[in-house]
């Protein structure tokens, strides 16, 4: 396993938006690496360039400065030899297409035949919990049930690779935290890589094995924070470790502001 | 079901309106003895169109095809220009404000032009102006919805290293589906309304405007109402012959929770 | 306006400017090359007969407007002066049915968004009136004229005009602000009740300012449709005065000066582009109930 490639390698990574006086820097000087199979969150506050580094890594985005390395290869590479899955905040789910057809676009996109996109995307149904409505139209679908279509979708084409911005962002607490719950055990199920964007420190902590703290103005990675949780079940989110490690990234997060406060004041 | 239910439940308020006021029209014509010049009973409209209605049918039947061809014309030109125009920018900015200024301009107008440039003895003139006034609302629509992609799509087709061509394939077209029918429900009833009103422009006495003109001319008012009423059930055909296109174009509309 | 926004109504116009003048390059271009008879496929003429007579030169048609009116004869107008005369009276024809159909309208609106039984009972008839040919009804409304005395007035044949013009005016407008009307999300019409405002009230304060963005756009409509409605109400009943009828005298004259009837149809095209023009105006005074515009 460690002979396998580091997931993502981001070497200096540079981003600038707009020209002369006006331009923005969204990101500066990041230099990130996460191995095959880590799970990793992102999380910062508005403006510190998360959802831009998603999507650098997704080759949405072209870098100013540096290089972006996906499972070994340049991003554009790996983005056209599909070696990620991408879920965004919204489902993105086609209206007109069934729930089956929907997990089966990018498999159909990239020449599948009828009957291996089928079953490939029934056993997909099947991983999220969704197999009963294969037949459905996203529309008759609520909101935690599309985006678990959408995770189904991303892992289509077996990524070695998964990223997601904000996938639960629209989600009540309640259907949030099943989500979560679902999602490790779907990851521990294809040994993907994940980088996971989210506001929330809890879902941060819940999640990842490592949580990259950044902060604005301009965008930067400030702190790496390991999380040593063990194995994460519903019990872990009332245990000691469980606060200690969320207060650990609060104070991340805000031990920046308060240097910046100083910094100002 | 409750879907049934709200169904026939919505329909009682405008059924009990219409035929309220059907029977208020019959009554008001008798209580205060109009004169047909005016307004006629609906009971005399109706009896005329029983004994009329072959004539009517081959009236309607000439207006009719002329309205079919021109509709099925203008729509290969509208959605052929708009696909057209969503891929080459300075068509779409060349069109797009002269489909505006057209809107403004009564295209029946333009019959007599055709009139001359063909012969007053072809049905061209009249289906030229129904493709030209069925034209434009198919394209603006069309056009509009090619030009929509919401952005997690777009990025989404990105992500999937997708081609314009597949962009375009799997969503652009799809997507914009629904306003292509917008387009067609317009287009529709304009087809039936040119087609009418270009009648009036002189040349071949065929189609229900000639026949209403000439039963007004002869005083027969009951069965020019008559046959405006058969102009009035060729519109609605059309209309929802559109209508039912775009249920069975798009099922996943109507399976919505 | 800002500077971007000119820049892009200047773009357009620019455009328009050039597609009309293509369409006249293409105009002499298909007479120089189709042959005179035109292009025919088994019986009928698929494509038009390009000799002078069914097409006329574009400097004919440009010379049109200075003849007389009345071929040799010294005194009468120009035929540019008719048109003008009979455009005006048109677009008095249709400026009348225009404030009646948006009355109409706006009153429909408000009974449609006071109550939803009647909203139930009406709409479907006010879409469908829409999509029927009651312009077909033109020339028996027409008949109105002289056999008809409605309190104490009696029927004009202009009124008929002007009533279809209303007829074809009133549904933009109807829509448009009942959709308006409607259109304040509960979060506003929850904030009124608490401060004890009654339903008129409501109407005024919130409901009517909240309907201008979508009244606009239904105004420009309504105001082509009333030009048009005008005009073809006009030609299907000839009333006298007007362009319809202008346009239908100088089209019977074809044979013997086929131009003729090309500047009575571009004065009505002028006249519709006018009325929206005129509308644009509108949009622009109440720009304040507008939310800002984005240069689309």
């Amino acid at each position: 396993m460690s002979d396998a490639p580091p997931a993502v390698a981001l070497t200096a990574v540079a981003k600038r938006f707009g020209t002369g006086d006006g331009a923005t820097l969204a990101l500066t000087g990041i230099d990130l690496t996460v191995a095959a199979g880590e799970f990793v969150s992102l999380i910062g506050p508005s403006g510190c360039g998360k959802s831009t580094l998603l999507r650098v890594v997704a080759d949405l985005v072209e870098p100013t400065d540096g290089t972006a390395l996906v499972n070994g290869k340049s991003a554009r590479r790996a983005r056209l030899d599909q070696d990620y899955g991408i879920a965004f905040q919204q489902a993105g789910l086609l209206e007109w297409r069934t729930v089956l057809a929907n997990v089966e676009l990018p498999l159909a996109l990239h020449g599948a035949g009828r009957d291996e996109r089928r079953r490939r995307a029934l056993e997909l149904l099947e991983l999220v919990g969704l197999s009963d409505f294969a037949g459905h139209r996203p529309s008759q679908l609520s909101g935690g049930m599309q985006q678990r279509v959408a995770i189904a979708r991303a892992l289509a084409r077996r990524p070695a690779l998964l990223l997601m911005d904000e996938p639960f962002g629209a989600l009540d607490e309640m259907t949030r935290e099943r989500m979560q719950t679902e999602l490790l055990r779907i990851c521990s199920e294809t040994s993907a890589a994940v980088v996971f964007v989210t506001h929330s420190i809890p879902e941060a902590v819940y999640l990842s094995q490592r949580v990259v703290v950044m902060s604005p103005r301009p965008g930067r990675i400030t702190h790496l924070i390991d999380v040593t949780l063990g194995h994460r079940d519903e019990d872990v989110r009332e245990s000691g470790r469980f606060f200690a490690a969320i207060t650990e990234v609060r104070e991340a997060l805000r031990g920046r502001s308060a240097v910046a406060q100083e910094a100002t004041s | 079901m409750r879907g049934a239910r709200s169904g026939l439940s919505g329909l009682w308020p405008p059924v009990v309106f219409g035929i309220g006021f059907v029977a208020a029209w019959e009554w008001f014509v008798v209580a205060r003895d109009v004169s047909p010049f005016v307004l006629p009973k609906p009971s005399a409209i109706f009896e005329q169109v029983r004994l009329s209605h072959d004539r009517i049918l081959e009236a309607a039947l000439s207006t009719g095809t002329n309205a079919l061809v021109g509709l099925a014309l203008g729509l290969v030109a509208g959605v052929g220009a708009a696909l057209l125009a969503s891929r080459v920018r300075s068509l779409d900015d060349a069109l797009t404000p002269l489909a505006a200024a057209v809107a403004a301009i009564p295209i029946v107008a333009l019959t007599p032009i055709f009139n001359t440039m063909f012969s007053s003895t072809s049905t061209v003139p009249r289906r030229l102006v129904v493709l030209i006034a069925v034209f434009f609302p198919v394209f603006v629509n069309t056009l509009k919805g090619l030009r929509q992609i919401e952005p997690v799509h777009a990025e989404l087709m990105h992500s999937y290293a997708a081609g314009p061509w597949t962009t375009m394939r799997v969503v652009r077209l799809p997507a914009a589906l629904p306003f292509f029918f917008t387009g067609l429900r317009i287009a529709a009833s304009a087809a039936v309304i040119a087609a009418v009103v270009s009648e009036y422009f002189g040349g071949l006495q065929e189609g229900l405007g000639p026949a209403i003109t000439s039963a007004a001319a002869a005083s027969a008012y009951p069965r020019a109402w008559a046959i405006v009423t058969a102009a009035i059930a060729l519109g609605l055909a059309f209309y929802l012959a559109a209508l039912l296109a775009e249920r069975v174009a798009m099922p996943w509309r109507r399976e919505s929770a | 306006m800002s500077g971007r926004l000119r820049g892009v109504h200047v773009r357009r116009g620019a455009m328009v400017v050039l597609a009309l003048v293509a369409l006249g390059v293409l105009w002499e271009l298909y007479k120089l090359v189709v042959p005179d008879d035109g292009v025919r496929i088994g019986d009928g003429l698929v494509l038009p007969r390009s000799d002078d007579a069914s097409m006329p030169h574009l400097s004919e048609i440009v010379a049109v407007f200075g003849e007389r009116e009345v071929a040799g004869s010294a005194g009468g107008g120009t035929v540019a002066a008719s048109v003008l005369s009979s455009l005006w009276y048109s677009l008095g024809l249709a400026a009348a049915g225009f404030v009646v159909g948006v009355a109409v309208g706006l009153a429909l609106a408000v009974a449609m968004a006071r109550l939803a039984i009647i909203r139930r009972a009406v709409l479907p008839y006010v879409v469908l009136s829409q999509t029927v040919p009651l312009i077909a009804l033109a020339p028996l409304v027409y008949g109105w004229g002289g056999n008809l005395t409605l309190l104490g007035w009696e029927w004009q044949p202009w009124m008929s005009v002007s009533i279809i013009a209303a007829y074809l005016a009133f549904f933009p407008v109807a829509v448009g602000a009942l959709r308006g009307l409607t259109s304040p999300p509960p979060v506003q019409t929850e904030l009124l009740a608490c401060f004890g405002a009654s339903w008129w009230q409501t109407l005024l304060r919130l409901r009517l300012p909240a309907s201008v963005p979508y009244l606009i756009p239904a105004l420009k409509l309504a105001a082509a449709a009333a030009v048009v409605g005008a005009i073809v109400a006009e030609i299907s009943t000839g009333l006298a005065g007007g362009i319809g009828r202008l346009i239908i005298s100088y089209a019977q004259q074809a044979t013997g000066d086929p131009a003729k009837v090309y500047a009575p149809i571009l004065g009505a095209a002028l006249m519709g582009l006018a009325a929206v023009g005129l509308m644009s105006l509108l949009d622009v005074a109440l720009r304040r109930y507008q939310p800002t515009e984005v240069a689309s």
